[in-house]
């Protein structure tokens, strides 16, 4: 299935969970958190949550900033 | 002195300057300009990962022993706002959040009726909020009553560092509040800093005066230094203005 994963479209097996997103990004093991489709969604919930075809995913973490 | 303490939602700071990480060339300027300033609480971004960027700024502000304060800068609607103070909370685990609604690029002045709605929501959520605010006595006044926190007007518009442009609205809105009043953007340099204390604000808030001035360290203790003077000065009763002079030294010895 195809992701916009950070705003790049991303190939990812279909089945896939928002973990395995989290995954393919590299992301470190805290301090990022997620939304898909603008939802956040709670890390309890990435490994159980299946993305969709087509669905938005938003890995944020904290950057410089303010 | 020691037991001056600045309190917002029940915790207890020691230092009255809260700093922000934006603007610093690299993380190794930013962490001497933070221990400099000895900062308690700094603000933060939330922004894509990506591979460069990594969590560096997070681990030094653990490293530092320093709060992260995550802000919803670049949100221009209350959703957006919202969404991000949530994410924030996700990554970092705090449920304190800076909420920034800013209405344009140009001035990057806050928008208040979306501010408004983005503070109700996260308060109604349980966050504990900080809102970036006009420097209107009106606002303020709405703000606190809403369940903020504290209460963010500015000095001047954000970068500017055109300092304190006016000093009888923040009086106002000290004079008015029962909630911290922090003063967040425009700060330029020391005297800035010292002027909002001795307004009756009980702290500053500021990243562009010191990650941007040539030498950040520096500043980073001039306003450490210019914060603890002015809330000295707050506190100590200055003498009033007078038109005419007044010697301080006995009259001379008749000739």
């Amino acid at each position: 299935m195809r992701l916009l994963l950070n705003g790049a479209e991303r190939e990812l097996p279909d089945g896939s969970s928002v973990a395995d997103a989290v995954l393919a990004l590299g992301a470190p093991p805290s301090g990022v958190a997620v939304a898909v489709d603008d939802d956040v969604v709670p890390r309890a919930e990435w490994s159980g949550y299946r993305l969709h075809d087509g669905a938005t995913v938003e890995v944020l973490t904290a950057v410089q900033g303010g | 002195m020691a037991d001056d303490a600045l309190v917002i939602a029940g915790r207890e700071f020691g230092s009255r300057l809260i700093m922000g990480t934006g603007g610093a060339t690299n993380l190794a300027v930013l962490e001497r300009a933070l221990v400099a300033s000895g900062t308690e609480l700094t603000t933060v971004a939330m922004r894509r990962l990506d591979a460069a960027g990594g969590t560096g700024v997070l681990n030094l502000l653990r490293q530092l022993n320093i709060e992260p304060l995550p802000n919803t800068a670049g949100c221009r609607t209350a959703a957006e706002a919202v969404r991000t103070a949530r994410l924030a909370r996700e990554a970092l685990g705090t449920s304190w959040v800076k909420v920034e609604v800013i209405a344009d690029e140009r001035t990057l002045l806050p928008d208040p009726v979306e501010l408004l709605d983005a503070c109700e929501q996260l308060v109604d959520d349980g966050f504990t909020v900080l809102p970036y605010t006009n420097d209107d006595p009106v606002l303020a006044g709405t703000l606190e009553r809403l369940g903020c926190a504290a209460v963010m007007p500015l000095g001047s518009p954000s970068g500017t560092g055109l300092g304190i442009r006016n000093p009888h609205n923040l009086e106002m809105i000290v004079a008015a509040a029962s909630v911290p009043v922090i003063v967040d953007a425009g700060i330029g340099t020391a005297s800035d800093a010292a002027l909002a204390m001795e307004l009756g604000c009980s702290a500053v808030l500021l990243a562009s005066a010191v990650n941007r001035a040539q030498d950040p360290e520096r500043m980073a203790h001039a306003m450490r230094q210019a914060i603890e003077g002015g809330r000295h000065a707050a506190l100590a009763g200055r003498i009033p203005q007078r038109h005419w002079a007044r010697a301080s030294s006995p009259p001379p010895d008749p000739s």
